[in-house]
């Protein structure tokens, strides 16, 4: 009994070491054979197309209803300080530095990550990835590679549209709706939000949860075992998996960027 | 390689990333950071900074002039040296006096100067020499609190 248990946490702990060996070998190769990402473009664009145009609609609209609760939360306990005119820096700064990039990077996870994930899943399960190996045609050139950059890509450009988007909400709610002054609203948010402290962090952020959630998300579906069952667990690993990797970069790149700063 | 409608679409989508990207930098930030080569430094001592961190507005009249660019302690005289970076438009006389003050009764802490009526201005690296101290609100509790238990103490 005892003895099984042992057995099993071991062979748990080598099968772990060994996913995140190939893991890490599977990135690497895909480094390697980005060229063909860039040399092929279209095969690029045609992924932009699928993980970021088509990732749009969710993106603005809850960055549209973030923003708003924002602004509506935010007011209500500003006011009791009798500092409202703080609600531009309020909504402008958590958007811009955790908000915008954690909950596109979340949402993206979700949307984009979920489709590569079973997409590659299936490719595999249906052998189409064999196939192009006997053609001669590298699956982690053709197949990877242009997912990766697509994703890193336009994970900074969704979570900057989440960001402006957001802030456009909060501006709708505290100033059409509630009547917070427009000047002290804009004003505010300029005198606080730094462009290199604030935004250009943000950006970063963002790029890396791009990085992570799509090496995960191909990863996974890479690693699929070619059934049904096994491309449904992959994709939920990848929404579970990348989610908290997420979260967890993001106290990493938060304590690194804002720690220093007051 | 034919143009096709996913090019269009891939391109509308970058262009408002960067669109938004744009937004944020000009209407939501600002680059608060004073250029070198726009501006000059000058140091001013004080004994207590009270909150003052690096990157508050140095503040004449009320408008901007400059920002904190440093917070050292000074072992040998036990003093906090406060390095000011000042827009290089503006010149200051050199007997101007530089003094930490609150914006509204809980707000940031800023550097308040004062222009003097030298005719000599501050270059850089000089020093402001009068200076005056954050106001501590503990001290001032405490010295009100003292000076009311001496009133009520019997002769």
């Amino acid at each position: 009994m005892l003895k099984q248990a042992i057995e099993n946490l071991g062979n748990r702990t080598i099968q772990g070491v060994w996913r995140i060996g190939f893991a890490s070998r599977f990135f690497l190769a895909m480094l390697l054979h980005s060229g063909t990402a860039f040399r092929r473009f279209g095969l690029t664009i045609r992924e932009l197309y699928f993980t970021g145009v088509l990732s749009l609609i969710i993106i603005l609209v809850s960055g549209l209803f973030v923003g708003m609760v924002l602004g509506l939360q935010g007011y209500e306990t500003l006011q009791r300080f009798g500092s409202e005119s703080a609600l531009g820096t309020l909504v402008a700064l958590s958007l811009v530095r955790e908000l915008g990039p954690v909950l596109a990077g979340l949402l993206f996870a979700s949307r984009a990550g979920s489709a590569i994930t079973a997409e590659i899943g299936l490719m595999k399960a249906t052998e189409q990835l064999s196939a192009m190996e006997m053609m001669a045609v590298d699956p982690i050139a053709r197949v990877v590679a242009p997912r990766f950059w697509a994703g890193v890509i336009s994970m900074p450009l969704l979570a900057a549209l989440f960001s402006a988007t957001g802030i456009f909400g909060g501006y709708l709610v505290g100033v059409k709706l509630i009547g917070v002054d427009e000047g002290t609203f804009w004003s505010q948010m300029q005198s606080s939000v730094d462009f290199q402290q604030d935004i250009i962090n943000g950006v970063i952020k963002s790029v890396v949860f791009g990085v992570a959630v799509t090496t995960i998300a191909l990863f996974e579906g890479y690693d699929a075992p070619p059934t049904a069952e096994g491309v449904s667990g992959a994709t939920t690993r990848t929404v579970v998996t990348s989610s908290l990797a997420v979260l967890a970069l993001d106290f990493v790149l938060t304590a690194f960027m804002f720690r220093g700063l007051n | 390689m034919n143009k096709t409608v996913l090019d269009l679409w891939v391109g509308l989508f970058v262009i408002t990333g960067i669109a938004a990207l744009l937004f944020l930098a000009l209407k939501v930030g600002s680059t608060s950071a004073i250029k070198a080569s726009d501006s000059y430094e000058v140091v001013a001592r004080f004994e207590n900074i009270g909150g003052l961190k690096p990157r508050a507005p140095v503040k004449s009249a009320g408008v901007v002039v400059g920002r904190v660019a440093d917070i050292q302690f000074d072992n040998k005289t036990y003093e906090a040296a406060v390095t000011l970076r000042l827009d290089k438009r503006y010149a200051f006389p050199k007997d101007s006096s530089a003094a930490i003050m609150t914006s509204g009764l809980l707000g940031e802490q800023y550097v308040g100067l004062e222009a003097g009526g030298d005719s000599m201005k501050l270059k850089a690296n000089d020093r402001i020499l009068i200076t005056q101290d954050a106001v501590v609100l503990e001290n001032l509790i405490g010295r009100f609190l003292y000076g009311k238990a001496q009133e009520g103490a019997p002769q």
